[in-house]
């Protein structure tokens, strides 16, 4: 689904990927793990298309396109979805007009026809559901007023309203007590569809307790250094990085 | 340039036509509103008030002077001056700036006046709808004059349209005069969609007494240059005045507001936002300032202006003025300029949104603010489809409007 060739990425002049190699098939769940600055929202941002950053060298196809020539919004509709570390807040924007945006603009990417508004407004309710958000919230502008944790849960039930393919969690878990974080995995895992891929980008052990990844990998410094499966995320948990670094 | 030139010996050579056309009521103050001019002039850009609006170059083509009759809808409420219920000379250019050069060029060409009337304790229920409308093959000039009396207790909505089509040089000065007796309530809306090829001015005077509560809503959805300016005296204690207005600027598009409110007595509120969006290389200028006089202790006032400058091109300059001499008030003004915010742009593009399409939506959002105060229901829905409609591009003419068709 996802192929990273030996990615290098710059951002104000600084590069910060120096060389990451990635492939993520159908239906897999990758981990990734590292230090503060090593490069992970970084990955993440170059990936969906951050126009702030610039990528120097290497490529990434998807579903054997090239996404790198693919700007943001195509990149989205084409099924990539990210979850953002920090959302953003977008007074007078409403939540049923953004997704209302969302949802049209990739059916019309798709040749089909903007939904009628009874079947977006059904949708909407069921969706909402899963991921256990208070309607009060979807009569606000995006965001406005939301806790960190309503905003982390708003996040996935975007998700759940876009249907993605791919999916990048940048830190879903910071911020969210331990009840918001077993609806938030929850909601991620029922609205997941066997070939649906993701890379959870996490410090702790506890979202993967909740989804399970196929893969763990470390990157430090702009660099993939170490893979492995579920087993290396404990092993982060209860010794750091230092053992890694040192291994190098 | 001296535009003043061609009007001073347009007014002599007119002057008996118009005088015919005409009503007593305004033919007695028109010679000297004409002497006024003669000597006064059109403002230059030296003079505070229209610092960011050259008058004289807006007035120097050679229009043609337009007489279009009055078409009144009959109705109890909208007459023409001529057959005013009361009598007209107590307020006709009583409040009007006279030494204002376009007021006196207005009040020197004006032959007919348009009067709202609400007699004491009538509350009209429905909202009192004046469409304006300039067409024509040659570059025209137009001159409206409004009267609005409030009789003690009235209540009533005015809507005042502008529109134009045509893709012709056009001027339109208009001066609405608006007495609101004590205990009066007046929702007023002054709607402009016209051509990048019009010229507006319009100078808006409103007294208000006693409790009464005057709220003014100023929308600039599509124009060629304009000018508005409101003025607003608070002379009955315990009133209330609120100012309001959003301006969408496209093109070499030019919207210049510029508003005052005087507080001459304790206790009055006063509140005024005015926003902004402007793009390709449109310019738009605000200056308001609240004046608020040694007695009106208790003065209770708020100034916002808001602008977004979505394109590198589109130019903003902000005003915002207070001027207190009396010791016991609560007043703030704020004016804020900026550009769309990158962050949110990305997010949305992120969920698929085109860049186009998220630009739309965040210049919508910023007037929602303005657009959500307007009190009358059905035309807030229909301003609110327009303002997209105008951030889409699709709002080229006034298209509801039978008369341009």
């Amino acid at each position: 689904m996802l192929e990273i060739k030996n990615l290098h990425a710059i951002v104000a002049e600084k590069e910060i990927l120096k060389g990451v190699d990635l492939t993520v098939n159908d239906g897999e769940i990758h981990a990734l793990m590292g230090t503060n600055g090593a490069g992970k929202s970084t990955l993440s941002k170059v990936i969906v298309g951050d126009p702030s950053y610039q990528v120097t060298e290497g490529s990434i196809t998807f579903n054997g396109a090239d996404l790198l020539s693919m700007n943001t919004e195509e990149r989205a509709n084409a099924g990539i979805f990210m979850s953002f570390q920090q959302p953003i807040e977008i007074p007078g924007v409403s939540m049923a007009n953004f997704l209302k945006a969302a949802v049209n603009a990739k059916r019309k990417s798709q040749g089909l026809e903007p939904m009628k508004a009874s079947e977006f407004l059904s949708m909407m309710r069921e969706r909402r559901k899963l991921v256990e958000m208070d309607n009060k919230l979807i009569n606000r502008s995006v965001n406005e007023g939301f806790s960190g944790g309503e905003r982390k849960r708003n996040e996935i039930f975007q998700m759940a309203m876009l249907e993605p393919t791919f999916c990048i969690l940048d830190e879903t878990d910071s911020g969210l007590d331990v009840d918001a974080l077993r609806i938030v995995a929850e909601g991620f895992n029922k609205l997941r569809k066997p070939d649906t891929s993701a890379i959870i980008i996490t410090h702790y052990q506890r979202l993967l307790d909740y989804i399970k990844p196929d893969f763990v990998h470390v990157l430090l410094d702009g660099k993939i250094v170490k893979t492995g499966g579920p087993e290396l995320a404990r092993q982060i948990e209860d010794n750091g990085f230092d053992w890694i670094k040192q291994s190098i | 340039m001296q535009s003043e030139k061609q009007y001073i010996e347009l007014y002599q050579e007119c002057r008996e036509q118009i005088l015919k056309r005409s009503c007593a009521v305004m033919n007695d103050v028109r010679d000297e509103a004409f002497n006024r001019f003669k000597s006064a002039g059109f403002p230059s850009q030296k003079v505070e008030r229209y610092k960011y609006t050259d008058v004289d170059k807006a007035f120097n083509p050679d229009y043609g002077i337009l007489f279009t009759p009055l078409g009144i809808q009959p109705s109890r409420y909208l007459f023409n001056i001529k057959e005013a219920p009361v009598d007209a000379s107590k307020y006709y250019n009583r409040i009007a700036d006279q030494n204002d050069g376009v007021t006196l060029l207005n009040t020197m060409l004006a032959h007919e006046c348009l009067m709202v009337y609400v007699p004491k304790n009538t509350k009209v229920e429905q909202p009192l709808s004046v469409d304006n409308w300039i067409k024509g093959e040659v570059p025209s000039m137009m001159n409206r004059r409004i009267l609005v009396v409030m009789e003690e207790g009235a209540e009533a909505t005015v809507i005042i349209n502008d529109h134009a089509t045509d893709p012709q040089q056009f001027l339109t000065t208009q001066v609405v005069e608006i007495f609101c007796h004590d205990n009066s309530r007046l929702d007023l809306y002054d709607i402009e969609e016209t051509t990048p090829q019009m010229r507006r001015f319009s100078n808006v005077y409103i007294q208000e007494g006693r409790d009464c509560n005057v709220r003014h809503t100023c929308i600039t959805l599509h124009n060629g240059q304009t000018r508005n300016t409101c003025d607003v005296m608070m002379q009955g204690e315990n009133a209330e005045a609120t100012l309001n207005g959003c301006v969408i600027g496209s093109g070499t598009q030019h919207t210049d507001n510029n508003t005052l409110i005087r507080h001459s007595v304790p206790n009055c509120r006063s509140e005024e936002l005015y926003k902004y969006v402007l793009d390709g290389q449109a310019t738009g200028a605000f200056a308001g300032k609240i004046l608020v006089d040694k007695d009106a202790q208790k003065t209770s006032s708020q100034e916002t202006n808001a602008n977004l400058c979505a394109s590198p091109e589109s130019r903003m300059y902000t005003q915002p003025m207070l001027e207190i001499y009396a010791d016991d008030v609560k007043c703030a003004h704020g004016a804020t300029v900026g550009v769309l915010d990158e962050a949110a742009l990305f997010y949305m593009r992120q969920r698929g949104i085109s860049q186009e399409e998220a630009r739309m939506l965040l210049k919508n959002a910023f007037l929602g603010q303005v657009v959500d105060q307007i009190a009358y229901e059905p035309l807030r829905t229909r301003i609110a489809v327009k303002v997209e409609k105008r951030f889409r591009g699709e709002l080229k003419k006034c298209e509801e409007c039978k008369l341009c068709k």
